[in-house]
C-alpha cells in the first residue's frame, strides 16, 4: 500500500509540477500573469486527440508538432498582444492588473475557439493505458511517462537556466527588467523567449495529459488555478521549485487519500500551500521580496 | 465647504430613495437585471473598499459571499430573518479576522493566490463536513422571499456601503490606508498601525459582501458548496471593480453596470459565441481604456480634475 | 368605361383576396416562441451538450420539418429563443426571467442539472410554465412536486436508483452467485451523497458488509488511491456513484491494475456513447444507472433519428427522459389545442402519453414517470436495462462481468 501511494503521489505530482513549470516561466521572467494559461493545455489536449483520433498519431510523437506550435503560438501573442501592455505599464503593478485583464478576455478567446469547433462534450480516448509492474505494484504506463517528461523538463530548464548564457539572462530579467537592460540584456526578446517556451511546456503537459484524463472546452480554468498553487508554493519563477511543489502536492493527495480520506484530498492540497506560505510568505524556493 | 459632507450625503440618499421606486417601473425581468447590478455593485465596492487603497488584490470575495449564503442555507427555515442575517455577520466579521490576520505578511501575488487558496480550502471543509456530518450535499432553501424584497434589501446594504465608504474616505482611517498604499514602509515611519488599520478595513469591506450572500441565497431554492463559492463570483468582481478603477469610491459602478449589461446583451444576441465575443470585447477595452472607465472619465474632464486632485492632496497632507 | 370599372374592380377584388389569402397564410405560419436556458458553457456545459441541447434540436427540428405543432386548428412552427445560463444558478434564474418577462414565450424548456431547475422552478411557477425536467435527480421531487404543482421529474429520486441496485443484488445473493461483501465509492455532490446515502441504508437494510464506503471531492484527479484500495478489500461488487470525468477514471484504473469484481458499477456517463467508444468491447458487463430495450422499435428509431440530426447516438439514460418529455409536451399542446398554459398544463396532470418511454402519464402526486429502467448493463454494444425486472423489455443479467480484455 506505501509504494502503490508514492507512485500514485509521485506521478500525480509529475503532472502538477509539468503544467506548473510553463507557468512559472511565464510569470517569474516574463512577468505575464497568464489566466489563460490551462486553456492552451487544453487546446494541446484537443490537438493530440485530433492528431490521434484522426491519423492515429501517437501523442508522443504528436508532441513533436504539438510543444513547436506551442511555442510559435506564445511568442506571437507575447509579440502581438503583451507587449503593448509591457510598453506601456507604467510600473510592475500596473503590468500585472493589465496582464490579468488582458489574458482573462484570452482566456475566453480560447475556450470560446473551443467551443465552437469542438463543443462542450467531454473527450476522452486511452493511450498507453497498459499495466506496468514496478516494486512490486501497478502503475498504467502512461502515468509513468508523464513523470519521466515532467523530470526531464526540469532538468533541462535548470540547466539551460544555470548553465547557458540565454539562460543567465533569462534570470537576470526574471530578477531585474530594468538591471538587465542595463547590462546589455534585451529585455523584451528574452521575455518573449521565456513566454514562449512557457506555452511551449503547456503544450507538452497538455498533450500528455490527454492520454489519461477526461477533459472537455471548459476545464481549462481548473489547471491554471493548481498551476498557480504550484508555481506560488514552489517560488515565482523557480523552475526546480515547481517540481518539488508539485510533487509535494501529488503525494499529499496519494498519501491521505489512501491512509486517511479521499474526500479530504483537495483540502490538503491547500491547507499545505497556505501553511507554506504562512511560514515561508515568498514561497518554498522564492527569494525573499524587496 | 464645511456643508459638503451634508449635501454629497442627501444627494446619495436622494439617488437611493429614487432607486427603491424601480420595481414599480420594470417587468420580472428588468428587476433580475437589478438585483444583478446591485449585487456586484456591493461586491465590487467592498472590494474596492479594501483592495483600492492597499493595492492588496483578493480572490477571497466567494468565500465571504458563500458563508453568508451557507447560513441562510443553514439557519434560514429556524430562525427569524433579522437574525440570520446577524449570524451570517458575524461570522463573516470572523472569517475576515481569521483570513486578515493569517495573510498580513503576503505580499503582491502571493495575497493574491492564498485568497484563492483559502476560498478552495473552505469549500472543500463545507463540503467535507456535509458529508460526514450532515450527510447531504446541497441544501433546500425554500424560504418566500420575492424579488422586490431581495433588490430593496440589496439596496439598503448598498446605501450603507457608500455611506461607510463616504465616511472612512474622509476620516483618518482613509488617508492612512492611502499612505500604506502609497508605500507601507512610510506608513510605518510616520506612526500608523499598519495592521490594525488594514485589518479593519478588511472586515467591514468582508461584512457587506456576506450580507449579500445571505440575501442573494434565497433566490436559488439549492445551495451547494460549488455554487456558494463559486470562484467565477471573485473573479468577476474583481474585473468589474478593476475595469471601472478602484481609486474612487464609485469607480467599480462604471464596472459594473457596463460590464452586466454588456454580458446580458451578448448573451441575448449570441448565446453560441457568446464567450469569443465577450473575450474579444473584454480585449478591446484593456487596450482602448488603459485606466479603467473612470480614468478615462477623469481624463476627460482633463486638467481641471487634475488641479482638484491637486488641491484634495495637499488638504490630505495638511490634516 | 364601364367594362373598364369591372375590370378595375376585378382585379382589385383579386388583389383583395390575394391580401386576404396571404393575410391568413401569415396567420397560420404563426410561430410557436419556445425559449430555453442550458449550460452551454461552464462546469455544467459537458452535461448539457451530451443530453439536453442534442434533444432539444432534434425535438424542434422535427416538429418544424414536419409542418409545425398542430395547435388547434393552426399549424404552427416552433420558433426558439435560446441562452447560455453558463452554469451559474443566478445567471439561469436570469435568463428564464427574460425568457417569461421580455421575450414572452409559449413555453420554456428546463435546464440541465438539479441545481438549476430547483433554481428556475419558482420562475415556472410564478408564470404558470410547465417544468419538465429530464436531468434532475432529486430526493426532494415528490416535495417539489407539491410545491410546484406544474413541475414534473421525470429523472426520478436518486434513493430508486440506489434501491434498484440493491435489489438486483439481493437477488444475486439469494442465488448464492455474491457474497457479502460490496465496496462503495462516492463523489462529494449532491447527486453522489444522495445515491450513496440511499444505497447504503439499503446495502445495510438487507446485511451486506459495506467493506469500503468513501467519498471524494469533485475535480479528484487521481482516482488510483480508490482502485488500488478497493481492489485489496477484494470485494464481490464494486459501486461508484461518480461523475463522468471520474467515471472514465475509475474505469481506465480498474482495467490498469485489473481489477475485476463480480459486479462492476459506474455513475454517469457510463451510459454516454463516449464510453462505448473510448473502451470498446471492455465496456461489456460494466453496470449503471439507467438503460434501454434494444428491441423496442421507439428507441430503435430515435436512436437513428437522434444520429442521423445531431451527429451522435444519445446517452442511454437522461437522454430519453428529456426526449419523452418533450413528446409529452408536444402532445399536450396538441391535445389541449390552444396555447394556453392553464390549459396544457392540465392536459399534462392528467393525460397519458405516447412517448419513447413508452406511455407514460404524471397521473399521480409525485409527478414523476413511474416503471423508468434504474439500472442497465452494456451488453453486446448496447446498454440494456435490466431493473425494475417486471418492466416489459427488461433483460437480463450478464453474470460475472467477463474478464477486462488485454490492452
Amino acid at each position: 500500500m506505501l509504494t502503490n501511494a508514492i507512485l500514485s503521489g509521485l506521478t500525480m505530482g509529475g503532472t502538477y509540477a509539468l503544467v506548473a513549470m510553463g507557468l512559472t516561466l511565464q510569470y517569474g521572467v516574463s512577468r505575464i500573469m497568464n489566466l489563460a494559461y490551462g486553456e492552451f493545455v487544453i487546446a494541446a489536449c484537443f490537438a493530440a486527440l485530433v492528431l490521434f483520433a484522426s491519423a492515429g498519431i501517437s501523442p508522443l510523437v504528436a508532441l513533436l508538432v504539438v510543444a513547436p506550435a506551442g511555442f510559435l503560438l506564445s511568442w506571437a501573442i507575447y509579440r502581438l498582444l503583451l507587449m503593448p501592455l509591457v510598453r506601456r505599464a507604467p510600473s510592475r503593478g500596473a503590468l500585472e492588473v493589465d496582464s490579468i485583464l488582458a489574458t482573462f478576455g484570452m482566456l475566453f478567446i480560447v475556450q470560446g475557439i473551443m467551443l465552437a469547433l469542438f463543443g462542450g462534450d467531454y473527450s476522452s480516448y486511452s493511450y498507453y493505458n497498459t499495466p506496468v509492474d514496478l516494486f512490486g505494484t501497478t502503475i498504467a504506463a502512461n502515468r509513468l511517462i508523464v513523470l519521466a517528461v515532467a523530470l526531464a523538463v526540469a532538468l533541462a530548464a535548470w540547466a539551460f537556466l544555470m548553465h547557458t548564457r540565454s539562460g543567465t539572462a533569462m534570470r537576470a530579467v526574471a530578477v531585474d527588467p530594468v538591471a538587465a537592460g542595463l547590462v546589455a540584456i534585451d529585455v523584451r526578446r528574452v521575455a518573449a523567449a521565456a513566454f514562449a517556451l512557457g506555452g511551449a511546456i503547456a503544450a507538452t503537459g497538455g498533450v500528455l495529459i490527454s492520454m489519461f484524463l477526461t477533459f472537455n472546452a471548459n476545464i481549462g480554468v481548473v489547471f491554471t488555478m493548481k498551476a498557480l498553487i504550484v508555481v506560488i508554493m514552489g517560488g515565482v519563477g523557480n523552475v526546480v521549485g515547481a517540481l518539488v511543489a508539485g510533487l509535494i502536492l501529488g503525494l499529499a493527495e496519494s498519501f491521505v487519500a489512501t491512509f486517511v480520506d479521499p474526500g479530504l484530498t483537495i483540502a490538503v492540497t491547500y491547507a499545505i500551500f497556505l501553511a507554506v506560505l504562512i511560514v515561508r510568505p515568498q514561497g518554498l524556493f522564492g527569494a525573499r521580496a524587496r | 465647504m464645511t456643508d459638503r459632507p451634508v449635501i454629497a450625503i442627501g444627494l446619495g440618499a436622494l439617488v437611493f430613495a429614487a432607486l427603491a421606486f424601480v420595481p414599480y417601473m420594470v417587468d420580472g425581468y428588468g428587476m433580475s437585471l437589478a438585483i444583478a447590478i446591485a449585487n456586484y455593485t456591493i461586491l465590487a465596492t467592498a472590494w474596492a473598499l479594501f483592495s483600492g487603497p492597499t493595492r492588496y488584490i483578493s480572490l477571497a470575495t466567494v468565500a465571504f459571499f458563500g458563508v453568508g449564503a451557507y447560513t441562510v442555507a443553514v439557519l434560514g427555515e429556524v430562525l427569524p430573518w433579522p437574525v440570520v442575517m446577524l449570524v451570517a455577520a458575524i461570522n463573516g466579521c470572523l472569517l475576515a479576522l481569521l483570513v486578515g490576520l493569517s495573510t498580513l505578511r503576503l505580499a503582491g501575488i502571493y495575497f493574491v493566490i492564498f485568497t484563492f487558496g483559502l476560498t478552495e480550502l473552505i469549500r472543500q471543509v463545507v463540503t467535507w463536513y456535509e458529508v460526514k456530518v450532515t450527510s447531504t450535499v446541497g441544501r433546500y432553501v425554500f424560504l418566500d422571499i420575492d424579488q422586490q424584497a431581495i433588490y430593496w434589501q440589496l439596496l439598503g446594504v448598498a446605501a450603507l456601503l457608500f455611506l461607510s465608504g463616504y465616511l472612512i474616505g474622509r476620516s483618518r482611517l482613509g488617508f492612512a490606508l492611502r499612505v500604506i498604499g502609497g508605500d507601507e514602509m512610510v506608513a510605518r515611519h510616520v506612526g500608523i498601525d499598519t495592521t490594525r488599520a488594514k485589518l479593519l478595513l478588511f472586515v467591514l469591506s468582508a461584512l457587506f459582501m456576506t450580507l449579500t450572500g445571505a440575501i442573494m441565497a434565497p433566490r436559488w431554492t439549492y445551495i451547494d458548496p460549488a455554487i456558494a463559492f463559486n470562484p467565477q463570483v471573485s473573479f468577476q468582481t474583481v474585473i468589474m471593480a478593476l475595469l471601472g478603477g478602484v481609486q474612487r469610491l464609485w469607480g467599480p459602478l462604471l464596472g459594473v453596470i457596463p460590464l452586466t449589461l454588456l454580458f446580458d446583451w451578448l448573451n441575448a444576441h449570441f448565446p453560441n459565441h457568446y464567450l469569443l465575443i465577450l473575450g474579444i470585447v473584454f480585449m478591446l477595452i484593456v487596450y482602448l481604456l488603459p485606466q479603467g472607465v473612470a480614468g478615462a472619465l477623469a481624463r476627460l474632464r482633463g486638467l481641471r480634475s487634475r488641479k482638484e486632485r491637486a488641491s484634495a492632496a495637499m488638504k490630505e497632507a495638511r490634516q | 368605361m364601364r367594362q373598364m370599372l369591372r375590370k378595375h374592380l376585378g382585379s382589385m377584388i383579386c388583389a383583395a383576396s390575394l391580401a386576404a389569402f396571404s393575410l391568413s397564410a401569415a396567420y397560420a405560419q404563426d410561430a410557436v416562441r419556445i425559449g430555453y436556458a442550458v449550460s452551454k458553457t461552464g462546469a455544467n456545459a459537458g452535461g448539457a451538450t451530451t443530453t439536453t441541447i442534442p434533444n432539444y434540436e432534434l425535438w424542434v427540428k422535427e416538429i418544424n420539418d414536419a409542418g409545425g405543432l398542430k395547435v388547434g386548428d393552426r399549424q404552427m412552427t416552433i420558433e426558439v429563443v435560446e441562452y447560455d445560463d453558463r452554469s451559474s444558478s443566478e445567471e439561469a434564474v436570469r435568463s428564464v426571467e427574460r425568457l417569461a418577462t421580455q421575450d414572452k414565450v409559449d413555453f420554456i424548456l428546463t435546464p440541465w442539472g438539479t441545481a438549476n431547475n430547483l433554481a428556475v422552478g419558482p420562475i415556472f411557477d410564478k408564470y404558470g410554465y410547465p417544468q419538465i425536467a429530464g436531468t434532475s435527480v432529486t430526493d426532494m421531487a415528490p416535495k417539489l412536486a407539491a410545491r410546484w404543482p406544474n413541475s414534473y421529474w421525470l429523472l426520478g429520486t436518486g434513493g430508486s436508483y440506489a434501491e434498484g441496485l440493491v435489489d438486483l443484488l439481493v437477488k444475486l445473493r439469494e442465488e448464492g452467485r455474491i457474497g457479502d461483501s460490496v465496496a462503495m465509492a462516492s463523489i462529494a455532490d449532491g447527486f453522489g451523497i444522495e445515491l450513496a446515502k440511499a444505497g447504503r441504508t439499503a446495502l445495510q437494510g438487507h446485511d451486506f458488509k459495506l467493506v469500503y464506503d468513501k467519498t471524494y471531492p469533485l475535480g479528484t484527479q487521481d482516482l488510483a488511491p480508490i482502485v488500488n484500495e478497493v481492489k485489496a478489500l477484494n470485494p464481490d461488487v464494486f459501486i461508484a456513484f461518480s461523475y463522468p470525468p471520474d467515471t472514465l477514471g475509475l474505469t481506465d484504473q480498474a482495467r490498469v491494475l485489473n481489477f475485476n469484481p463480480k459486479l462492476f458499477y459506474t455513475g454517469v456517463a457510463t451510459a454516454f456513447p463516449l464510453y462505448k467508444d473510448k473502451f470498446g468491447a471492455a465496456a461489456e458487463g460494466v453496470v449503471s444507472l439507467g438503460g434501454i430495450d434494444p428491441n423496442d422499435e421507439k428507441v430503435r428509431a430515435y436512436i437513428a433519428r437522434h444520429k442521423e440530426v445531431v451527429g451522435k447516438e444519445p446517452d442511454r439514460w437522461a437522454s430519453f427522459m428529456t426526449y419523452a418529455g418533450l413528446q409529452a409536451l408536444q402532445q399536450a399542446i396538441e391535445k389541449a389545442g390552444t396555447l394556453d398554459k392553464e390549459k396544457v398544463n392540465e392536459v399534462l396532470r392528467t393525460g397519458t402519453f405516447d412517448t419513447v418511454l413508452g406511455q407514460i402519464s404524471f397521473d399521480n402526486k409525485s409527478r414523476q414517470v413511474p416503471n423508468i429502467f434504474t439500472v442497465g448493463q452494456w451488453q453486446d454494444g448496447e446498454f440494456v436495462g435490466l431493473e425494475p425486472a417486471d418492466h416489459p423489455g427488461a433483460g437480463k443479467l450478464v453474470f460475472p462481468k467477463p474478464a477486462w480484455p488485454a490492452q
